[in-house]
């Protein structure tokens, strides 16, 4: 239901203003920041980056995590643990979970959030895998998919992602190249760098806001 | 604080000037935020470099921007976003009015949008029985309040913690005073997240519009944006035009800028990427995704070579945070949607200078906001060029209302005064003039407005040309 | 007197027109502290206003006769052209090329905008000058005009010729980078905005616990001051040129 003349009469303007208005635009220059050369001083720099931003970050070997996540979820008493099938992560979660009874269940998601809305908002946390990390600004690349679609990573108030360690660029401009993520980014990507957070009241920096609370991050090595 | 023509910025400035408690708030919220972007832009060179970087993607973009618009609107709908074209903050309105009446939609959840603030889409669409409702945590404050923002970044900055309790505890049911700002905080997720599960329609701004692949970028702290572009079956989101960037590789640069220049981030919480609604096998994401894509003026400021650069802005808010003005009389002063710097070279093109001319005279031209733009807007220089288009005296204006500001009196004013700097005799006595009588001249007029706060201005008996004369000092 | 062995040099001086009418005192000071640097000085009577009031006020084409009339005053030699305030420094070096962009005059406007210099940066940078501190000890505090910041970039000049006085203690003040409110005719059109900048400054000033401070900016001079006396604070303001030559001459 565009407005066909609007369209028209705006595209009239612009045309006519580039032509009057035309004027010599140098070719902008690059910024792309310092390369950090060495794995384990990107991996160091992401670390110390989040944990700043108040997430809390577990370095952890092959599938140690998933003990972790656990023992996690024990301590904060979390109720339920919302997460995708078919997914690099999914396995080892559900054999973890197999025959344990004392462990708050895995709830996976395999509706359409219009079956699955009521269920999700009430979820305690949620896990998802990432595509990765960017270390000089520290936040991770997430790409949602139909296994894990993205409000796994935003309703739940506790979110835990897996960053793998290789996996982690020195910026988002390294990443973007790495990725190729102009022909291969889903219909919703995003970064994310922390736990929800805001600064709207006098400036204090509060976090939980809208989005999960609590942001827990197993960097896989 | 619509765009009224009774706008008297006059009296707004005095009324803010002597409001002690919105000068201390505004104060203390403009040290910080220039302390925290000084804490990430330490390097000055780098800094210099990333904005040099910035200003050159910005001039890039408006070298072409019909074709970049063309080339958006064409990946945007092979990505299956519906784009909608508006000349006029009235098409846009109802254009989202539309789109809420076809979905049969009654509640909207809002992310922030300065765009939809231009529009005074709030008022708008509650005057047709709709309900808009501000999720940000700052426009949640000032909606609560009925207010407009006061800032483009902060929009509650305005208010201290106890007037934000009061402000809760008078407004939200049920809701007592409480000046902990954790269960501020708490009251508002609990409201909020109960209205983003029962939207029909969420509603977004755009940081950036990505040309080459038709995506829209969000950027955030709170999840309130991912909420209102996620969670209901549909999502319009508002853009002006200018908005548009040519590449993927350039949003990198421009984002560290965003984020440094308004709040003092190397990043934010959340960078959203959307490229369109839920495909096929995806278990969420909105079933439709409209961007309606404003021109309001804008296209016309693309026209002049030297206001144009005014459509660089990113609107981080920097210049806001830097200027001496703005510190003082805060954000409603200016009764424009975009206050300080920035509005003052924007608003004065958009609504005429005879609607909002009197704006570019609050700034002592101190180029503070120069210094700090992200893509290096010279302000000062467009503020003066919108001064001369006020009395446009050269004939030659283009901005809607030039030439209102017309006065005989100032004309022979300046014309006089030339005459005593470009001809010696008149020069000679001009200074003879100001030796024998400048001290006693009539507290009248500018020497009113000047001794208000100082003693008068004391001037010497001899001047510097009588001194250098008598001492010798070769002429030439 | 003069401790700089190198050449004689010649240089233009532009007193401005607020020094002319009520700081001459001060103008004179900045011709004697380059003729003590073996600089021969050419003070042309002729010379006006730089042009800022109207340009920024709105009325360019007075402000480009003003500055039209200067280039010409001006363009016997090519002798660098010496101004003792940032801001006049900053229009005729930098706004001169903007009036000027459309023009035919462009290119020797700009040749006379590369002449401009404002007086302190050009005594520390291009005459090395050296002073020796003759005064008693005494504190006091700086206050850079928004141009000599902003566009000559002289205050690290300024303060490192404060910093030769032995005698003399520099405070730093707070919101050095903020504008005291003078802003040329924004003073009078925006007089209670001003009033309120021009108020937080002498606050800013009277926190440095000094009894003096010194500017190379007559305009910011004039709203500082002014300020004080109706408020009857009792802190001295000078330009540092006039200072200078009465800490190294006893």
């Amino acid at each position: 239901m565009s407005n066909t003349s609007a369209r028209e009469n705006i595209f009239a303007r612009l045309h006519a203003s580039s032509i009057a208005g035309a004027s010599y635009a140098p070719v902008a220059e690059k910024w792309v920041p310092a390369p950090i050369e060495d794995k384990a001083a990107r991996v160091a720099r992401f670390v110390e980056l989040m944990s700043a931003m108040r997430t809390e970050v577990h370095q952890v070997k092959g599938d140690e995590w998933v003990g972790k996540l656990q023992e996690i979820m024990k301590e904060r008493g979390l109720k339920n643990l919302v997460y995708g099938q078919n997914t690099e992560i999914s396995k080892k979660l559900e054999a973890a979970w197999k025959g344990q009874k004392d462990i708050a269940p895995l709830v996976p998601w395999t509706a359409d959030i219009e079956e699955f809305r009521d269920e999700l908002f009430e979820a305690s946390a949620g896990i998802t895998t990432t595509m990765g990390g960017i270390a000089e600004s520290a936040a991770m690349v997430l790409w949602p998919s139909p296994e894990e679609p993205r409000l796994l990573s935003l309703v739940p108030p506790v979110h835990f992602a897996v960053v793998k360690a290789d996996k982690i660029w020195t910026s988002f401009a390294e990443a973007i190249e790495a990725l190729d993520w102009n022909a291969k980014a889903p219909t919703n990507a995003l970064l994310i760098s922390g736990p929800s957070k805001t600064a709207d009241i006098e400036l204090i920096l509060q976090f939980g806001v809208h989005g999960p609370t609590d942001l827990i991050v197993f960097v896989v090595d | 604080m619509a765009s009224n023509a009774k706008f008297n910025f006059k009296k707004s400035i005095t009324d803010a000037l002597a409001d002690k408690q919105l000068r201390a708030n505004f104060k203390f919220a403009t040290d910080t935020l220039r302390g925290k972007r000084l804490a990430v832009f330490s390097d000055p060179e780098e800094t210099m470099h990333l904005r040099k970087v910035g200003n050159g993607l910005k001039r890039n973009v408006l070298t072409k921007l019909p074709q970049l618009l063309e080339q958006l609107e064409a990946k945007c709908k092979e990505n299956g976003i519906i784009v909608h074209w508006a000349e006029t903050v009235d098409e846009a309105n109802n254009i989202v009015l539309d789109l809420m009446e076809k979905h049969s939609a009654h509640k909207m959840v809002k992310g922030k949008s300065m765009v939809s603030e231009e529009m005074h889409l709030n008022k708008f669409l509650e005057d047709q029985g709709k309900l808009p409702l501000e999720t940000d945590l700052g426009e949640y404050i000032i909606q609560l309040n009925n207010e407009p923002p006061s800032h483009i970044i902060v929009p509650a900055v305005h208010k201290n913690r106890k007037q934000i309790a009061q402000i809760f505890a008078d407004n939200i049911p049920g809701v007592s005073y409480t000046e902990d700002t954790s269960e501020l905080l708490a009251i508002a997720r609990h409201k909020l997240r109960e209205h983003y599960r029962t939207a029909d329609i969420g509603l977004s701004g755009v940081n950036f519009a990505i040309a080459e692949s038709g995506t829209l970028c969000l950027v955030e702290n709170e999840g309130n944006g991912r909420m209102c572009t996620a969670v209901p079956p549909v999502h319009v989101a508002l853009m002006g035009l200018e908005k548009v960037v040519e590449k993927l590789e350039d949003i990198p640069p421009l984002y560290r800028l965003l984020c440094g220049s308004a709040t003092g981030q190397r990043i934010t919480t959340y960078f959203n990427m959307i490229k369109g609604p839920r495909k096929a096998g995806e278990k969420d994401g909105p079933k439709e995704v409209h961007l309606i894509i404003l021109d309001n003026g804008r296209s016309k400021i693309l026209a002049d070579k030297q206001l144009r650069q005014t459509l660089q802005c990113i609107r981080c808010g920097t210049c806001l945070n830097h200027c001496p003005v703005y510190t003082r009389i805060g954000g409603h002063a200016y009764g424009s949607t975009y206050p300080g710097p920035i509005g003052e070279i924007l608003m004065p093109q958009v609504e005429g200078l005879d609607k909002k001319g009197s704006l570019p005279t609050a700034s002592s031209l101190c180029n503070a906001c120069e210094e700090v733009c992200p893509v290096m807007i010279p302000i000062p220089n467009l503020i003066r060029r919108l001064r001369d288009e006020s009395y446009d005296m050269d004939g030659e204006g283009v901005v809607k209302g030039h030439g209102f500001k017309k006065s005989l009196v100032e004309t022979i004013v300046w014309k006089g005064w030339k005459l005593t700097q470009v001809n010696a005799t008149c020069n000679k006595l001009m200074l003879l003039g100001v030796q024998l009588f400048g001290n006693m001249l009539p507290k009248v007029g500018p020497l009113k407005a000047w001794t208000s706060v100082r003693t008068s201005p004391k001037f010497a008996r001899q001047s510097l040309k009588d001194l250098a004369k008598k001492e010798g000092i070769r002429n030439e | 007197m003069g401790n700089n062995p190198a050449k004689v040099k010649t240089v233009y001086y532009f007193g401005t027109c607020l020094v002319d009418m009520a700081y001459p005192k001060a103008g004179m000071a900045g011709i004697k502290l380059l003729q003590r640097e073996g600089v021969e000085v050419i003070f042309p009577q002729e010379q006006g206003c730089c042009g800022q009031p109207a340009y920024n006020s709105g009325f360019r084409q007075e402000a480009k006769d003003v500055a039209w009339k200067q280039v010409q005053v001006f363009s016997g030699n090519n002798y660098p052209i010496i101004v003792p305030s940032g801001s006049c420094a900053g229009m005729m070096k930098y706004h001169y090329l903007e009036l000027f962009k459309d023009d035919p005059e462009y290119y020797e406007v700009k040749k006379f905008c590369d002449r401009v210099h404002e007086l302190t940066s050009y005594l520390n940078n291009e005459l090395k000058a050296q002073y020796t501190d003759k005064g008693s000890p005494v504190k006091l505090t700086w206050h850079s005009s928004c141009h000599a910041r902003r566009e000559m970039g002289c205050t690290d000049d300024s303060k490192a010729l404060i910093r030769q006085l032995k005698n003399v203690e520099l405070v730093e003040i707070e919101r050095e980078h903020e504008c005291c409110g003078f802003g040329g005719t924004f003073s009078i059109k925006q007089p209670e905005i001003s009033a309120a900048m021009v108020h937080d400054k002498v606050e800013d000033i009277k926190n440095t616990g000094t009894k003096k401070f010194l500017t190379g900016d007559c305009g910011c001079m004039m709203n500082i001051t002014g300020h004080m006396g109706k408020e009857k604070v009792a802190i001295e303001g000078q330009h540092i040129a006039e200072f200078i030559l009465e800490r190294i001459n006893g």
